[in-house]
């Protein structure tokens, strides 16, 4: 990989980080007038909106408030939450104990589930099981993962008692923490698993057309040896490239399905800040999440071209 | 462009019929929701709550009383409204801009294409979320959000069609003739990108009645009394144990409407491409 595209990917990098922050920073902070105001309601006593004022240091220029945010994120340093009294990174890092595991658990069972569903419709085209697999897949991307995963606390929790409907009861509590986090993990593989399941079947059937699939076979390799030594690897990098896009899907959906099951991360830390209008810890959480989908996404740009080289002279 | 016109899309493409037959009927229930409903879906009354099915309220009532029905028929209407405004809001933006960064070429396709990757880092929830303050919740914050999403999705697919189709030698021949790049792009390139925005906008509709579905839920998108299928699936959450026909009322509506769209959206683009027929035969 040449220094020079690397540098050059890495300033693009920079920059959207950047406006990325400009812009939160702006709808935030900026047009909707008053934060101090939005915070504390219309009906708070002039001295404690002076007092808030004061300590977000809303009498300085906007430019310079700006700056001193960005840096201060830079710092690790996300400001003060007003409900909470304590720092917006503090909360942060005790709610990413819950929403990294769960964002884990998913993208590892979208995987499990999405590249052998998509090899085995691949490989029998057109059979029974190819049109099952699709069709599965059809019903997949159609189901919204918040009511699935009502319908999955309806059936394992509600009805069989298999695992619990909702709640964290910390890392501490050992297994049951394991637990706690399956339906949820579930309940956001779905849309992703049949969104890849269809990427890979496709991948999958436009390598095995390929010339080296051919020579493959001519070499007296089965269809099935070919499949799994040759044309597998090269269908992965479309399913690298959508598995990247739907991260920012997958940090949406964690927003939800962390609500619906009252998980305590990431997702309902923001939530519940703007239900508690605590535009301090919604602005940084906000930032924190674009900020991480930009930035796996450079990763898979990096990822793409360390996988095939002729895609680093068109980046 | 489209020669595939020819044959009968109802033999030849059963996901399409199906498809429109199913996206038909959720359109018609909408229709009929805006000028007429079974009861006045906001209606509270809370000596029939949680009522099953029965003749008078076909799928039951709410735990305030609400007709489910009514309820399901009139969130149709704003499902379809939300998703219809955000997506040509996608449009009004996106296809444009594609346009022309493809004709034009140079820095400012780099640009557009470069801003339109930035924009796909702004999923819906988050974007209504930071709008919260601007617009309050409502269906304005959600046609908004969902639409920013949109616009570099109809910016990228314009772009990548009207690149192809700029280099056909009708094209050139229309740029011989002295004709403008503006009316080559309006008069050339955009008919025949045309098809492939139908396709995408009828995928993106249904993306864009689950965004709306999860932003409802979220309490960001429609605002009680309003009835919305997000809405109903958050009031009904709590009484899973109780009553789950609450919940799977607004869901399956939800599902069948997607499924209708992804379902006519797959059969346009196999009937509207030729290329693609071609190619999977």
């Amino acid at each position: 990989m040449s220094l020079l595209w690397l540098l050059r990917r890495l300033a693009g990098l920079v920059l959207a980080l950047a406006a990325a922050s400009a812009v939160v920073f702006i709808l935030m902070d900026l047009l909707p007038g008053d934060p101090a105001e939005i915070m504390l309601g219309t009906n708070a006593r002039p001295d404690t909106l002076a007092a808030l004022r004061a300590e977000m240091g809303l009498d300085r220029p906007a430019l310079i408030r700006y700056a001193d945010w960005a840096l201060g994120l830079l710092r690790g340093d996300f400001g003060r939450s007003l409900t909470y009294s304590v720092p917006v990174a503090e909360l942060v890092w005790e709610r990413l104990a819950v929403t990294l595991p769960l964002a884990v658990m998913a993208i590892a069972l979208t995987l499990l589930i999405a590249l052998p569903l998509g090899a085995m419709a691949a490989a029998r085209r057109n059979s029974l099981t190819d049109s099952t697999i699709v069709a599965i897949t059809q019903l997949g991307v159609a189901i919204p993962n918040f009511w699935f995963a009502m319908m999955l606390v309806l059936v394992f929790a509600i009805s069989w008692r298999w695992l619990p409907s909702g709640g964290f009861p910390g890392w501490s509590a050992g297994p049951s923490a394991f637990l706690a986090l399956i339906l949820p993990a579930i309940a956001l593989a779905l849309p992703q698993a049949a969104i890849l399941t269809r990427v890979m079947r496709s991948s999958l059937l436009e390598t095995l057309g390929e010339d080296y699939v051919r020579t493959a076979r001519a070499k007296g390799l089965t269809r099935s040896e070919a499949l799994r030594r040759h044309a597998f690897r090269n269908a992965l990098i479309p399913v690298l490239t959508i598995l990247g896009l739907q991260f920012s899907f997958l940090i949406a959906g964690t927003v939800v399905i962390e609500n619906v099951f009252s998980l305590p991360g990431l997702g309902r830390l923001v939530f519940q800040a703007i239900n508690q209008r605590d535009l301090v810890v919604v602005r940084s959480v906000v930032m924190l999440l674009i900020g991480s989908i930009i930035i796996v996404n450079f990763c898979v740009d990096l990822a793409y071209a360390l996988v095939d080289p002729r895609l680093r002279g068109r980046a | 462009m489209i020669s595939g016109a020819r044959n009968n899309p109802a033999l030849t493409h059963p996901s399409l019929w199906i498809g429109a037959a199913m996206t038909a009927c959720v359109v018609l229930l909408a229709l009929i929701a805006l000028v007429w409903t079974p009861q006045d879906p906001t209606a509270m009354e809370m000596a029939k709550r949680l009522q099953t099915p029965s003749a008078a309220h076909w799928l039951g009532t709410d735990r305030f009383g609400r007709d489910v029905l009514s309820m399901a028929m009139a969130g149709a209407a704003i499902s379809l409204q939300v998703s219809f405004v955000a997506i040509a809001f996608g449009m009004a933006i996106g296809v444009p801009l594609g346009l022309f960064a493809a004709m034009r070429g140079g820095t400012l396709d780099e640009a557009v294409m470069r801003v339109s990757d930035f924009v796909f880092a702004f999923p819906a929830l988050l974007t209504a979320i930071m709008l919260r303050e601007l617009f309050g919740p409502g269906a304005l914050n959600a046609m908004i959000a969902i639409g920013i999403f949109n616009v570099p999705v109809f910016a990228r697919v314009t772009y990548g069609a009207a690149l192809s189709i700029k280099t056909r030698d009708f094209v050139t021949a229309s740029r011989l003739a002295g004709k403008s790049e503006m009316r080559i792009a309006l008069d050339h390139v955009l008919p025949n990108v045309l098809p492939l925005l139908i396709v995408q906008a009828t995928i993106q509709l249904s993306l864009g009645i689950l965004a709306e579905a999860a932003l409802s839920y979220m309490g960001l998108g429609v605002q009680p009394p309003a009835p919305s299928w997000g809405r109903m699936l958050n009031d009904a959450q709590t009484l899973m144990a109780i009553a789950p026909r609450l919940a799977l009322v607004p869901g399956l509506c939800i599902v069948f409407t997607v499924l209708g769209l992804n379902l006519l959206g797959d059969g346009l683009r196999d009937w509207l491409d030729p290329r693609l027929r071609r190619r999977q035969a």
